[in-house]
């Protein structure tokens, strides 16, 4: 996907030898100097959950000789910022890798990655480099929760690429495992090297001119992403904003929202991992929403109860309502669905699911209404991207 | 206090848990444990016991 606007993090250098007149060696920071650089720059984890870099490291420094996982599989079909990264300057996250392993005096230091191209990127970055002593690939299957940081974990023990509970925070404990997002280590290379780090990176997708990855200042509001994106194709009804995992929300109450964890809490949405998919009027958001939703029952790991058989009830009663043929009581239905598989998982897919339904509830009430007696004959349209 | 918690993972829906503890543990739509209030103490025994009985050794106390 197109990279529309770079700064700091996305400044291409893709080889060695471009990084390095760009940014220079790795920084010679003590692990104190790493820790304390990092607290001084509020950094939250990009991987879409949004957890202070700071604490996480200070976590798994406490015991130390753990395993510092650097995580570039972006799961979410919606996303392509990290893909955009990696492309632009896979030594700036390597470099990130490199630093959180000294600031966490880990014994084990791994990149995972998809099989495939996404991989193999990763190994011809790591042969161009003689700093990078034994640094793991580690490969995983192409689906939606192999790139949990729970599931890289259960991987890089042996077993399958599926979440597992989690007792405590991984990176926590005598065998700490940190798992970052690779734009969170690219930021952590940048602030050890004395940089502000004041931009982060944001997929814009759907009805706008040209999709494509931004990387915006910190008071970027949506208007302005869409803007760089060359404005709306046609006129636009809502916004999914943090993708997949994410919440609807009308258009005009989401342009103004600043493109930030608060800023969007605010106005009830979440970054996730800074996704921003536009649904034209002309698409039915009903019908637009059962599909990814449809999409995500179909990724369930299949391990846990209510994750297994309350995302494809959801989508079904969903795809019902949108084809104007709803079960009875079909909202109370969902609602009370979507509440009953909210924190019962070995991992947050099912929660993830239900803060999708429960919006596009919301910000679709008056469509909800109209489809209970028949289908209002849009389409779901093409605008986003669900893996088929 | 204490209280129960799913290892979903594990968790097969057996349902013996709502059946030994139904004062605590109502089954969903499809015989999947919902649990979370505090277990209080005169439940704690029972609480114990559904614990024991579990087929799948998927529900534990913590407290």
């Amino acid at each position: 996907m197109t990279t529309l606007t770079a700064g700091r993090l996305l400044a291409p250098a893709p080889h060695w030898s471009d990084h390095i007149t760009r940014h220079g060696l790795l920084p010679s920071l003590t692990a104190a100097q790493l820790l304390d650089a990092a607290d001084a720059v509020d950094v939250g984890g990009r991987g879409g959950g949004g957890f202070p870099l700071s604490r996480k490291l200070r976590a798994a420094a406490e015991h130390g000789r753990g395993t510092v996982i650097g995580n570039c599989a972006e799961g979410e079909p919606a996303s392509h910022k990290d893909d955009a990264l990696l492309d632009a300057t896979p030594h700036l996250v390597i470099d990130g890798l490199l630093l959180a392993a000294r600031a966490t005096n880990a014994r084990r230091v791994v990149l995972a990655a998809h099989e495939g191209t996404a991989a193999r990127r990763l190994r011809s970055a790591l042969g161009q480099r003689d700093d990078v002593g034994r640094v793991e690939v580690l490969e995983l299957p192409h689906r939606y929760v192999a790139g949990e940081a729970s599931a890289l974990v259960r991987a890089l023990n042996g077993g399958p690429s599926l979440p597992q509970q989690r007792r405590a925070p991984l990176a926590t404990g005598r065998r700490p495992h940190l798992v970052q997002n690779a734009e969170t280590l690219a930021c952590l290379a940048l602030l050890a090297r004395g940089h502000r780090v004041d931009t982060s990176l944001v997929t814009m997708g759907g009805a706008v001119v040209q999709p494509g990855v931004l990387e915006v200042g910190g008071g970027t509001t949506v208007r302005e992403a869409v803007r760089q994106a060359g404005g709306y194709l046609e006129p636009v009804q809502a916004m999914l904003v943090g993708g997949y995992f994410g919440r609807w929300l009308a258009a005009d109450l989401a342009l103004d929202a600043p493109l930030t964890l608060e800023g969007m809490r605010a106005v009830g949405g979440s970054l996730g991992a800074g996704i921003v998919l536009a649904l034209p009027s002309s698409a039915c958001g009903l019908a637009a929403t059962a599909e990814v939703l449809r999409y995500l029952a179909d990724q369930s790991a299949r391990q846990c109860g209510p994750c297994l058989n309350g995302l494809p009830a959801m989508a079904s009663a969903l795809e019902r309502l949108a084809a104007g043929d709803p079960p009875p009581d079909v909202a109370a239905q969902l609602e009370r669905w979507a509440d009953l598989v909210r924190g019962r998982g070995a991992c947050a897919h099912p929660d993830g699911a239900a803060a999708l339904l429960t919006s596009a509830l919301q910000v679709f009430a008056t469509d909800v209404e109209q489809h209970l007696t028949r289908p209002c004959g849009r389409p779901a349209g093409r605008w986003l991207e669900v893996p088929r | 206090m204490s209280r129960l918690v799913v290892d979903w993972g594990r968790c097969d829906g057996h349902g013996l848990c709502g059946v030994l503890l139904p004062e605590l543990v109502d089954l969903d739509d499809w015989g999947f444990p919902v649990v979370g209030v505090d277990v209080p103490d005169d439940l704690h025994p029972a609480a114990k016991t559904a614990v024991r009985s579990c087929p799948a050794l998927a529900l534990r106390l913590h407290s």
